[in-house]
């Protein structure tokens, strides 16, 4: 399995290791819920240096992204950062990511570490096309560090002034990328740091009192927000359209990769939707569990879980059009259980936002 | 290495048994299954008064990562719940052998009590695991 630079850390901190994608990665070092709760009030630190950062550069990137990605890469600044999905030319998602602009010719992906391959590969057959090259950067680290105290735990360690980064633009810190974006919902930032200098500013971050939280707390945190989960909420063979992404895409524009699917889908009816779920009583929702209302309409459990801001069992689903929310069930095992249509996000600002 | 207590009696599917005595036994999970598990936020209890075969589901424990199935470790007939668990499903976590016990059992004449793990041959099972 593959190993994070931070991995020794991980261990020191009583992790309980994972294999996530051919990654060792900690799930936990010892209760979720109470990391989850770190970020939620505090601030809580993540090693995501299994993710995947593709520099692109040259005087055809920015044409090439436009072609690539599915959102509008002209539209940001210099330093902001754009969330897009990246489709195939059916309009299937192969992938969602960040990408932020370094410079007028130079770009910086950040791409999942499940989809490496593909899109690796994916990305080299599409840039052949332009006058502009990829480089993937391998000898990182990337800590997140989330929460409401994040900037004011990191603050003392660098040197430029964090709250002027706005929220979704990056800054340099010498060789520390940082952008102020995040997969919890909470304020926070993500730090590219090179490789050597990953362990220390972990360490630092602890002693600063940062609580370091595993891949479970980043789902629970990520699905609270609303925010959509590569592999169960979207994957190659749904389209951003039918899964609650269409605010993602570019309007009035059909040069992107999977723009004809797509306006060939709008033309003939989008046949399903994302929604927001809470169970009415006891139990847990969950990925893959099936929905029915009272007219038939069905429809599947993309993510769920326990929410601990919350205490309840959430989910998002994908389920046809015309799912009537009165109605609505959801199938746990043998019992069939009322859900309740909320709208994202469960929660905002580390507060519930579920009406009782 | 997980605690095991040695008064106890186990299954391979981490169910623990004490002996209530006159057939009846209160039965739990072990701190080497909630430990795997991760923490643990809905139990569901079988009812009391239902009778299960040995092996049987007959309730489910759901952590934040996963749902895990408790079976009966013997044929018999349920006695009660501890429905303590239904608000506060965390006790599993914090005392497995004790205040996070889930049913307990009163068992037929046939039950087949040798089937049953010792501390020490539960501890050579779950010795690979950890």
């Amino acid at each position: 399995m593959k190993q994070t630079v931070l991995n020794e850390a991980h261990r020191k901190a009583g992790a309980k290791m994972v294999d996530f994608g051919g990654w060792e990665m900690p799930i936990n070092y010892g209760s979720q819920i109470e990391e989850h709760h770190a970020v939620r009030q505090n601030v809580g630190i993540f090693d995501v240096s299994h993710m995947t950062v593709i520099d692109v550069e040259g005087p055809e990137a920015t044409a090439f992204l436009y072609q690539l990605l599915a959102n509008d890469i002209k539209k940001i600044n210099l330093n902001q950062a754009l969330y897009s999905t990246m489709l195939n030319h059916e309009g299937g998602v192969i992938d969602d990511l960040i990408t932020y602009k370094i410079s007028e010719q130079k770009y910086r992906m950040v791409v999942n570490a499940s989809t490496r391959e593909k899109d690796l590969a994916w990305i080299e057959a599409q840039i052949t096309e332009f006058d502009a090259f990829m480089q993937e950067q391998t000898d990182n680290a990337i800590i997140a560090v989330q929460g409401p105290n994040a900037l004011a735990t990191l603050q003392p360690l660098v040197d430029l002034e964090l709250q002027e980064i706005k929220r979704f633009y990056a800054a340099y810190n010498d060789d520390m990328f940082i952008g102020r974006t995040g997969y919890t919902g909470e304020d926070g930032v993500e730090v590219i740091v090179p490789s050597e200098a990953a362990e220390a500013l972990w360490q630092q971050l602890i002693d600063a009192g940062a609580q370091p939280c595993g891949l479970g707390a980043r789902d629970t945190l990520r699905l609270e927000s609303g925010m959509h989960l590569y592999g169960q909420d979207m994957h190659e063979n749904i389209t951003p359209l039918e899964c609650g992404l269409g605010w993602t895409l570019r309007k009035h524009d059909e040069t992107y990769n999977g723009a004809e699917a797509l306006a060939a889908l709008r033309e003939a009816g989008v046949q399903t939707k994302l929604i927001g779920l809470v169970l009415e009583g006891r139990g847990i929702l969950r990925h893959d569990q099936t929905l029915i209302d009272g007219d038939g309409n069905q429809g599947v459990i993309t993510s769920g879980g326990y929410s601990p801001t919350t205490e309840k069992a959430i989910a998002m689903a994908v389920v046809d059009k015309d799912m009537n929310p009165e109605s609505l069930q959801v199938q746990i095992r043998n019992k069939t259980l009322p859900c309740r249509v909320v709208k994202l996000p469960f929660v905002r600002n580390g507060k519930s936002l579920i009406e009782d | 290495m997980s605690y095991v207590p040695d008064n106890l009696k186990y299954t391979a599917s981490h169910e623990w048994l004490e002996d209530l005595g006159n057939g009846v036994y209160r039965v739990g999970i072990t701190e080497f299954a909630q430990e795997q598990l991760g923490d643990i936020v809905f139990v569901e209890l079988p009812e009391v008064g239902e009778s299960y075969a040995q092996e049987d589901e007959c309730g489910v424990v759901e952590s934040v990562k996963t749902a895990s199935d408790i079976y009966a470790p013997l044929v018999g007939t349920v006695t009660a719940a501890n429905t303590a668990l239904e608000d506060t499903p965390e006790l599993i976590n914090d005392s497995p052998f004790d205040d996070g016990w889930i049913f307990e059992i009163e068992l037929d004449e046939d039950a087949d009590i040798e089937s049953l793990l010792s501390a020490e041959d539960y501890r050579n099972s779950i010795a690979d695991e950890e």
